[in-house]
């Protein structure tokens, strides 16, 4: 069935290796959802995190593909996995004065934050798995989304597996 | 202890040595002037100037393909670089080995839009195993390494090319040379070997199966599995199929042969195919070409897949035993592993298959056939060329009517699908393997698209033949628009043609021409006794002749349309 997947590609930190990845997404006809790319415990790699729709045989095919890449060290597939999952989200609203305290009581209930209050309106932070997001994001469309902004998500597995 | 610094292209011409590059296949320019000129003093390698660059890659690649070695090409920054493109993707398609060197133009001046400045890194990632720009002082430390890497990775795991961007400052400048064993480079891997339970499982599959068929690829050239496989298929008494990629794999006169199936395959492998209950691949890839409608696609068969590359497995066929391993090795122990079984029953339709459906052409009086042509060059030659072929009907004629024996004396861009690709590979080819007999079977169309490598072939005196099957027509265009566009002939008239054999003259080359069908043997014969330049044949053929069997894009093998002449017979 295609759901939303996530991988993570472990790569060396090489001139152009998120192009190779991207590129070879994009020419196989896969496609990304979100991409989180950071260093890790070791600075000669970094690790992509990749969230795709895709059946299980197409992300097989997809994490395949990827392995063969010469400056990817490794692929791990969380389909299996127990993981943490989190991404985080900046949204800016446009709240009325009076519409404040609600806003404030339904950041807490989802432990947002709110992070500034200017001139453009009120930015809050939430930080969770991508279903806690989504269900903020829908309710913040109460108010007026000014613009907003998701870091991707990123994922590790509680296994003791590294 | 200090570090030997040698210039880049001395580091280069090294790395050649080690690598037993005697020859490569080169055209200069500005940012490789350095290489160039370390060359002039060079003694164990030698550089072919081609006439263009892509003759320089499909050079390469033909000079692999027969070698089974690492062919060598190079080109200058841009326009250089940029007119690989074209080869590189063919031997990427075909998992050719291949190491690409070409110039970039100096490391301050990359990402500046300099003179002659391509990004040949960025365009060539797709169509390469992979490749590298020597640019960051990191790399240029590890410069040598990195060519032996590049190396490396072109010949093992699946083969392709690999591209080396060198900034001019680089090959001019010092490097450090490092001596260093391939054990030792980053990626090195042993061969996959297989799992003996998937192996038991797979001789578990044979011994059960009915109707088993075996379908061998380009992997079983590349792994130098055809031993292999003719000891599998006679202990099990499997009949053979082969791709386009894997002609000659298996003796394609042997009795167990049933030829090419798919789209201009024989009638016969592809029935062969449909009716299996069991599919053995090995190194092939279920391209569409072979397969047509998957859903239709060899219907009752369960598969036993075997290929280097994890990724094709499942890919485009679920398998029901998949082998990532070395085709050779897996088919080795494939073969211990499994008992000894005769054909049973299967065997009698095989033979109905053969019987019922030959190839076949008109063969009549007054008419020149191209498939006639080409079934003379087989009789007298007797079938010990090396074949290289253009692109369309001619590369379909040369499967049919010239039978192989053995690997590696077959060049044919297989999976791009390249015209002008046959005759530089020819060249390439000569230079490999220099005793031999080396055809290009070509069209009309596609010798024009590389036909400026007369005088490579002339210079390096190359007896090479370039058969010319003349339609006067992009004749495969044409069948289809026939075919399905009910003759509305658009685009495909070459009426303009050059002179071919006063075109071989102008390059100090020998042109022959044959018009009638009582010549042809006496053509061949004559430029068969030209030993020390190349020999253009210009056969005019029968203008409107079509490839048949002829499966249609997307349909199965329910589908074939066979030769006209069997249905009236
Ligand atoms: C570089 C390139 N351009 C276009 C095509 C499409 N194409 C495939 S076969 C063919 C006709 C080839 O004509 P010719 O070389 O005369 O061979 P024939 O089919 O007549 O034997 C064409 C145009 C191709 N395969 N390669
Ligand atoms: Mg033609």
């Amino acid at each position: 069935m295609e759901t939303q997947r996530t991988l993570s590609v472990l790569v060396k930190n090489r001139p152009r290796v998120l192009a190779r990845v991207a590129g070879l997404f994009a020419r196989r006809g896969f496609n990304i959802d979100s991409l989180a790319v950071s260093t890790t415990e070791d600075e000669a790699i970094s690790r992509m995190t990749i969230a795709t729709t895709a059946d299980p045989p197409t992300l097989k095919q997809i994490a395949k593909q990827v392995q063969k890449l010469h400056d990817v060290v490794r692929v791990i597939d969380h389909t299996e996995q127990k993981v943490v999952e989190r991404e985080l989200c900046l949204v800016k609203v446009r709240v009325e004065r009076t519409q404040r305290p609600e806003l404030i009581s339904l950041c807490d209930v989802f432990r947002g934050d709110i992070v500034d209050i200017g001139n453009g309106g009120v930015i809050v932070q939430i930080i969770g798995d991508s279903d806690k997001i989504d269900a903020f994001v829908d309710l913040m469309g109460e108010y007026e989304i000014v613009e907003m902004v998701r870091s991707g998500k990123i994922v590790l597995d509680r296994g003791a597996q590294g | 202890m200090s570090q030997e610094m040698i210039p880049g292209a001395q580091a280069l011409l090294r790395v050649f040595e080690e690598e037993n590059v005697d020859v490569f296949f080169g055209y200069p320019g500005g940012s490789v002037i350095p290489i160039y000129d370390a060359l002039y003093d060079a003694e164990n390698v030698r550089g072919v100037l081609p006439r263009h660059e892509q003759g320089a890659a499909h050079a390469a690649d033909g000079y692999a393909r027969v070698t089974g070695r690492v062919g060598v090409c190079m080109a200058t920054s841009g326009p250089g670089a940029c007119n690989l493109v074209t080869g590189l993707a063919t031997a990427y398609m075909d998992s050719i080995p291949i190491v690409a060197i070409t110039g970039q133009v100096k490391t301050n001046l990359v990402g500046t839009d300099s003179f002659q400045e391509a990004d040949v890194t960025g365009i060539t990632i797709p169509i390469t195993k992979h490749n590298y720009l020597i640019k960051d002082p990191h790399e240029i430390e590890r410069f040598p390494d990195i060519l032996r890497e590049a190396f490396y990775l072109a010949r093992s795991g699946r083969p392709g090319p690999v591209l080396v961007d060198i900034p001019f400052d680089v090959s001019a400048g010092p490097v450090p040379w490092v001596e260093r064993n391939i054990e030792a480079l980053d990626g090195f891997e042993e061969l996959a070997v297989p799992d003996d339970a998937d192996i038991d499982r797979a001789a578990d599959m044979i011994e059960a199966a009915q109707r088993p068929v075996l379908l061998i690829g380009g992997g079983v050239v590349h792994a130098g599995a055809s031993d292999e496989i003719r000891a599998l298929a006679e202990k099990c008494s499997l009949c053979v199929v082969h791709t386009l990629m894997a002609k000659g794999c298996f003796p394609e006169t042997h009795p167990q042969s049933m030829g090419m199936p798919g789209m201009h395959g024989m009638a016969y492998g592809s029935y062969a195919i449909q009716h299996a209950d069991l599919l053995i691949v090995i190194g092939a890839r279920f391209d569409d070409r072979i397969t047509g409608d998957l859903s239709r696609f060899a219907p009752d068969a369960k598969v036993i897949h075997i290929d280097i590359d994890a990724a094709e497995i499942d890919k485009v066929r679920e398998a029901q035993v998949g082998i990532a391993a070395d085709a050779r090795i897996a088919t080795r122990e494939l073969t211990q592993a499994v008992s000894a079984r005769d054909a049973g029953e299967w065997e009698a339709h095989l033979q109905q298959f053969k019987a019922d459906h030959p190839l076949c052409f008109a063969d009549e009086d007054e008419l020149m056939a191209p498939q006639l042509v080409v079934s003379k060059l087989y009789e007298i030659t007797e079938g010990r060329a090396i074949v290289t072929t253009e692109v369309g009907q001619n590369q379909m004629w040369a499967a049919h009517y010239y039978p192989l024996l053995e690997p590696r004396r077959w060049c044919t861009s297989g999976g791009l699908g390249t015209m002008g690709y046959g005759h530089p590979a020819a060249i390439g080819a000569q230079v490999g393997r220099p005793g031999e007999l080396v055809v290009d079977i070509a069209g009309d169309g596609s010798i024009q698209m590389c036909i400026q490598e007369l005088a490579t072939g002339v210079i390096e005196k190359l007896p090479i033949k370039i058969i010319i099957l003349n339609n006067s027509y992009l004749g495969m265009v044409r069948q289809w628009q026939d075919v399905f566009y009910s003759k509305r002939y658009s685009g495909v008239d070459l009426t303009g043609n050059p002179d071919f054999v006063r075109l071989a003259e102008a390059y100090g080359a020998v042109g022959l021409r044959c018009a009638e069908r009582e010549q042809v043997v006496a053509t061949l014969e004559q430029a068969l006794a030209v030993d020390d330049r190349p020999v253009v044949v210009d056969f005019a053929v029968s203008k409107e002749e079509n490839v048949f069997p002829f499966i249609p894009a997307g349909k199965s093998y329910e589908d074939i349309m066979h030769c006209p002449l069997r249905q009236t017979q």
